[in-house]
């Protein structure tokens, strides 16, 4: 049935991925970003799509609505400085006591915005693709947020964008601390695939005291994410391996389903 | 199917893996993105050459790598499979019928992710699985089976459009002819 064609093809093809598969990390992430930038056109394209869309909905926005909305970002804007004022207050007296103890001073977050412009194209990962690259200083295992919380981190880089790979994705795996009394601490790992905004946080003490809509913030332990950055709320917890540890269910503080705009820290 | 045919399904390709990745409305309406690579892929194998369906899963494999997770290649062997399969039987399928297109759409779309899974699990990159998973691949087999049909009304009228159709004999000869007398 096979003729000799097919056998060519079949081998050919054979040949080909294996040799793919098995080329050096380095020479394939260069070969993936080299075929990714091929894409490049088409990111503005599908911005000018998105902007057209969201440019006509302005269009037929009333006069009165746009009025509300300006009035209620004043206020939030005067609140905001308001507490930013406190805050400045309050890190003052921080900075103050540290340098009093002789602890190492805190170094303030230098972040870089930026936009999504594309998703995970299969269902098996979780990742996004933002429009910063090495150019902007970028470099792999850089944290990245959303104003709501930790997001993911840098995964790879090219020149004029970067990968992120999202919380609940296998990759990314990050060390957390609930807030609660004794502080208990775990790892932030994968998720099952249709679960977008829940995550499971093992290696969890038999003991910890887990209730639900404790705060779980980044532990900085592990040296890629800085510490207390928020990353969700506990849902619900059990215990597994035969009752040696707890899991833990928790809800993302992030919308990692609604990603527009993140943050990368560039220095953390 | 001429080398015209064949640079239109390489470039729908290079389009669908665009809008895989870009647009995500059905990923928000279902949770599953659909992969459009496999209904393609049953029109290269039952119209294309042999050729069509390697230049097809190895650059349209090649493009779904690239932006995303998977390993660069992964994806080549199971959309290769799925073509390489469906061109050796294509005499013996009904490729007008939009049942049939559909029923191989249907197919090829649980048949490529399901081989990439192996190959992910076989290759030590356990992807996030669980009993979600199975929803995803019948999101993926029926969005397959929807967009095959589509996939060939679309490259039909591409055909009839852009492509210059073969003079065809007919068998009429006027020599041939009965000269009617009176």
């Amino acid at each position: 049935m096979l003729k000799r064609p097919h056998y060519i093809a079949l081998g050919l093809i054979v040949f080909l991925t294996l040799l793919i598969l098995n080329l050096p990390d380095k020479t394939a992430a260069r070969l993936k970003l080299g075929l990714g930038s091929l894409f490049v056109p088409l990111f503005g394209l599908a911005n000018s799509v998105q902007q057209a869309g969201s440019k006509s909905g302005d269009a037929v926005l009333p006069r009165s609505e746009i009025i509300r909305q300006k009035e209620a970002l004043e206020r939030q804007n005067q609140e905001l400085q308001l507490q930013l004022m406190r805050s400045e207050g309050i890190s003052r007296e921080n900075e103050r006591l540290r340098r009093l103890l002789g602890w190492q001073p805190q170094k303030p977050w230098k972040l870089k915005l930026s936009r999504v412009v594309l998703r995970e194209d299969s269902n098996w990962w979780r990742t996004v693709q933002i429009d910063v690259g090495s150019r902007d200083g970028v470099r792999v295992d850089l944290p990245v947020l959303s104003t709501e919380g930790l997001v993911g981190r840098i995964s790879s880089v090219s020149l004029t964008r970067s990968q992120v790979v999202l919380l609940g994705d296998p990759n990314c795996k990050v060390a957390a601390r609930v807030d609660n009394q004794t502080r208990d601490t775990g790892v932030i790992g994968a998720t099952g695939p249709l679960e977008s905004n829940i995550v499971e946080m093992g290696y969890l003490s038999r003991t910890a005291d887990l209730r639900p809509g404790q705060n779980v913030w980044t532990s900085g332990l592990g040296g890629v994410f800085p510490k207390d950055i928020l990353i969700g709320k506990i849902v619900d917890s059990h215990s597994e391996d035969f009752g040696m540890s707890t899991v833990a269910r928790v809800k993302l503080a992030a919308n990692l389903s609604a990603l527009e705009e993140v943050w990368v820290i560039m220095e953390p | 199917m001429n080398w015209l045919t064949t640079f239109f399904v390489l470039v729908a390709a290079f389009l669908a893996v665009f809008w895989e990745a870009a647009f995500h409305w059905v990923r928000h309406l279902v949770g599953v993105q659909i992969d459009l690579l496999p209904a393609l892929m049953v029109y290269a194998a039952l119209y294309g050459r042999l050729a069509t369906v390697c230049f097809l899963a190895f650059l349209g494999g090649l493009l779904f790598d690239s932006l995303s997770a998977n390993p660069l290649g992964i994806s080549i062997l199971p959309l290769f499979a799925v073509g390489f399969i469906i061109h050796l039987w294509r005499d013996l399928i009904l490729r007008d019928q939009p049942f049939a297109q559909a029923v191989l759409g249907l197919a090829a779309g649980a048949a490529v992710p399901v081989l990439e899974l192996l190959l992910l699990l076989t290759t030590g990159r356990p992807p996030r699985l669980g009993l979600g998973t199975i929803w995803q691949l019948v999101v993926m087999s029926v969005g397959s089976a929807l967009a095959t049909p589509v996939i060939f009304f679309v490259f039909d009228w591409i055909q009839r459009t852009l492509v210059h159709s073969p003079a065809v004999e007919t068998s009429f000869r006027p020599d041939r002819e009965i000269r009617r007398g009176r």
